[in-house]
């Protein structure tokens, strides 16, 4: 690849697809599949034929437009409208236009703001020359040819990028940091171990826009002077597996990762490590121990991948949607990016927005979007007939925001302060029928059975707290068990050796922050006012 | 090579360069508490008993892991350490099966004196009385899983020390255990040299001599200090 043939291909494949009828666009990642986008992308592709359309209308696939609850979702890109709940039998209606459809201006994207996502409902993700249509690794070109490593880092730390994995530290801090070792040998890894309940942000990415994370990364490895990369994903995602593949392979052959990268001496090499889907093993120092071949086990901290990281050498460890925003931002400037979203958290973000809302699925949001607008706007607020209970993000680490709460921005800093985070972007509607002593005692279970078993409080400490939540929702409360709780959530987050185990507690005392008076109410009235838990002696509803 | 001095618990101490807490507090003769930790053996970070404070710094450290600094202010023995080194025992003792009357170590466990140390008269958690197996088809030792703490002493003396890695983990959160080679019973280990370095290394009565009765053995993980040293001074050879 040079810079004559990317320009060249570009034009080639933009002309090519303007001279189409039109393209219809199916959704193929995970949400649309099970619903039945493969079908019927079957059948529009028959109807076609049938209509004797062959060059005139092209049908391929796509990512994530977001609204999974309604799909199988289809996009035509003439008459840029998106068509939900397509079965097989519309596809005559789809290709003639004459199904019903929703524009741009629907509320649901009315609110977003769709950069990690952009591609998504535009390009085909199996095809490099879609992602090279629209404007991909122009980034990584600029990068490459026109760029020293510092200007690259520059333009990262000015952006104010901070990472997606749930943390939210400073991207170019990070690049900086591994940057300035000295070592012939570094590494770039990419964190696709994804694996709170619920959360499918990054797979919709890797699924939906594989090339836009390839090319963050090679990026990456071009400013921290890195030669070989890895993507540690989950096997569990054999989709998004497959889909990385193939853009690898791709990309290769353009070399556009691998051996002489646009025809200069820099080499970035990447590799696929499929991990077996252990939540701890998103840990980035388990992370790492699991790629070298060892048990997926928290390593102690100091020092951090940064310093000695993967065999020992020095590591940048990013997540996918934070390599996702890489090529934007260096396309665009750090002053583009840092205008988007909130001031001390620039840029977007993606939230899978699930539960007791009309409108459930994926969307990218300024940072600092109210939740009241994601719920109410976006996502079209609560079913009649239903009342707002609280809203739970962070998933296992995180906590729940109240009704009182609703107009809290949704950033790296206002989170903690009401007591949750933002995690990795899971956000799930709650009403009046969750019980939020088994809310809490659901994520309990969940970090109970993926503690590594390493160190005591947590292996020990979780099970003890999930059993006391257990039996409070069984109706068998202990009116010291609230002081139990949290004299052992204290016990785990002072002393637990990585993330799981400090954060573990977390939708425990958030729920005891602000729900206290359901524990109470179980413990003391024997009666659970969601009307969930059934309560020791109560007959089966 | 640089000797820093630190301040623990309101005494001079003096550490060498890349020494940890735990270490420059031992040879000042200040015992933090631990279990999992061995001089001669790397530090997992597991237990937890050696969390101590240091001035200005608003997270707690384990000992074991954190290098003594110049000018560094610890604290090993405050109440809330002391009530957080309880609950921590009092979780490992529900956690587990410990009968300590029948306990080829009575009297001898770490474990157990600990608990005795930190006044831990009850334990205020459920006890879980986990279904747990004894291994005894290897010749000379045995394995009871009841027993063990999980502190992984026995697997980094068998790797580190004696260079066999016969033992390691299996399983994650309250499953994890102890295993030999890939899961199989420990008499048909082919790695196993029988050198008795891990039931020497383990705290409790989790590894045991077979012919020892109920409260006779002792156990000492010094030997692995001593190991070191020899190689270093290459008095073997
Ligand atoms: C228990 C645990 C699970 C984690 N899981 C993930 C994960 O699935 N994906 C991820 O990107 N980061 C995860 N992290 C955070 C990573 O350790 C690391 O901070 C992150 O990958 C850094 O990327 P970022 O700076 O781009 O956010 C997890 C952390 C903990 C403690
Ligand atoms: S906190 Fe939990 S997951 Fe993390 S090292 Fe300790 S036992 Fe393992
Ligand atoms: S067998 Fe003994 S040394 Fe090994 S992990 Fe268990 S308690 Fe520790």
């Amino acid at each position: 690849m040079t810079p004559q043939i990317l320009a060249r291909a570009r034009e080639a494949e933009q002309d090519r697809q303007s001279r189409l009828r039109d393209r219809i666009l199916c959704c193929t990642v995970a949400g649309c599949l099970s619903s039945g986008a493969g079908a019927v992308r079957r059948s529009l592709e028959q109807e076609v034929e049938r209509q004797g359309l062959g060059g005139a209308v092209e049908i391929a696939g796509t990512g994530c437009m977001g609204l999974c609850g309604d799909g199988p979702l289809i996009r035509s890109s003439k008459r840029d409208l998106i068509y939900s709940k397509v079965a097989p039998g519309h596809a005559p209606a789809v290709i003639a236009g004459a199904h019903p459809a929703m524009t741009a201006d629907h509320p649901f994207y009315k609110g977003q703001r769709r950069l990690v996502l952009a591609n998504s409902g535009r390009a085909d993700p199996e095809r490099i020359r879609d992602y090279i249509a629209a404007g991909g690794y122009e980034a990584l070109l600029q990068a490459v040819t026109r760029m020293t490593p510092d200007e690259i880092i520059s333009v990262i730390r000015r952006s104010g990028l901070r990472g997606r994995g749930g943390a939210g530290y400073p991207a170019g801090l990070k690049w900086e940091l591994v940057a300035r070792q000295k070592s012939p040998v570094k590494y770039v890894v990419c964190n696709a171990d994804e694996g709170d309940p619920g959360a499918f942000m990054n797979r919709s990415v890797l699924e939906g826009d594989p090339h836009r994370v390839l090319e963050g990364m090679v990026i990456a490895g071009r400013a921290v002077g890195a030669q070989q990369g890895f993507i540690y994903a989950r096997g569990e995602s054999p989709l998004a597996i497959e889909r990385l593949q193939t853009a690898i392979g791709q990309a290769r052959n353009e070399r556009l990762c691998g051996e002489r990268i646009f025809d200069t001496s820099f080499n970035f090499r990447i590799d696929l490590r499929i991990g077996a889907g252990a939540y701890v093993c998103g840990e980035e120092t388990a992370l790492i121990a699991s790629i070298e071949g060892g048990r997926g086990q928290p390593r102690p901290r100091p020092p951090y991948p940064p310093e000695s990281g993967l065999w020992g050498a020095p590591t940048l460890i990013n997540n996918v949607e934070t390599f996702a925003n890489v090529p934007a931002i260096v396309a665009n400037g750090a002053e583009w990016f840092s205008k988007i979203g909130a001031p001390a958290s620039p840029g977007t973000k993606i939230f899978a927005l699930a539960g007791r809302v009309a409108r459930t699925g994926l969307v990218e949001v300024p940072v600092g979007t109210s939740l009241q607008t994601i719920i109410e706007d976006i996502g079209g607020g609560v079913p009649e007939g239903y009342e707002f209970k609280a809203a739970q993000t962070g998933g296992p680490a995180g906590g729940c925001i109240p009704a009182s709460a609703l107009g809290v921005p949704m950033d790296y800093d206002s989170l903690p302060a009401i007591g949750t985070m933002m995690g990795s972007g899971g956000l799930i509607v709650m009403d009046s029928s969750t019980c939020m002593v088994d809310i809490a005692r659901f994520f309990m279970e969940f970090c109970m059975e993926e503690s590594c078993g390493k160190c005591v409080p947590c292996r020990a400490g979780t099970v003890q707290m999930h059993s006391i939540l257990e039996r409070i929702t069984r109706g068998e409360g202990d009116p010291r068990d609230i002081a139990r709780l949290m004299e052992l959530a204290d016990l785990l987050q002072n002393t637990s050796a990585c993330g799981l185990g400090i954060a573990a507690p977390n939708p425990v005392i958030s729920t005891l922050r602000y729900f206290r008076e359901e524990y109470e109410s179980h413990i003391h009235a024997r009666r659970c006012p969601a009307a969930r838990c059934r309560m020791h002696g109560e007959a089966a509803a | 090579m640089s000797v820093h001095t630190l301040e623990i618990d309101g005494r001079m101490v003096t550490a060498l360069e890349g020494e940890t807490i735990l270490a420059a507090a031992e040879d000042a003769g200040i015992f933090i508490p631990k279990l999992c930790a061995v001089e001669g053996l790397s530090a997992p970070g597991a237990c937890r008993l050696c969390m101590v404070e240091i001035a200005g710094q608003n997270k707690l450290r384990a000992a074991c892991l954190t290098r003594a600094a110049e000018g560094m202010v610890v604290r090993t023995e405050t109440s809330a350490l002391r009530e957080q080194r309880k609950l921590l025992v009092e979780l490992l003792l529900a956690e587990g099966n410990h009968v300590c009357s029948v306990c080829v170590v009575n009297g001898y466990c770490e474990l157990q004196s600990l608990a005795a140390a930190l006044d831990v008269d009850h334990v205020r958690f459920t006890p879980r009385y986990p279904a747990r197996t004894i291994d005894l088809s290897h010749e000379r030792f045995g394995l009871d899983h009841n027993r063990c703490i999980l502190c992984t002493r026995c697997v980094r003396a068998c790797d580190e020390i004696e260079g066999a890695h016969t033992l390691d983990v299996a399983g994650r959160g309250r499953t994890a255990r102890i295993i030999t080679d890939l899961a199989e019973p420990w008499g048909h280990s082919e790695s196993c040299t029988g050198c008795g370095k891990c039931v020497r290394t383990c705290p409790t009565g989790a590894l045991f001599l077979k012919n020892k009765p109920a409260a006779e053995m002792k156990k000492d993980s010094g030997f692995i200090r001593q190991i070191i040293a020899a190689r270093r001074e290459k008095i073997w050879i």
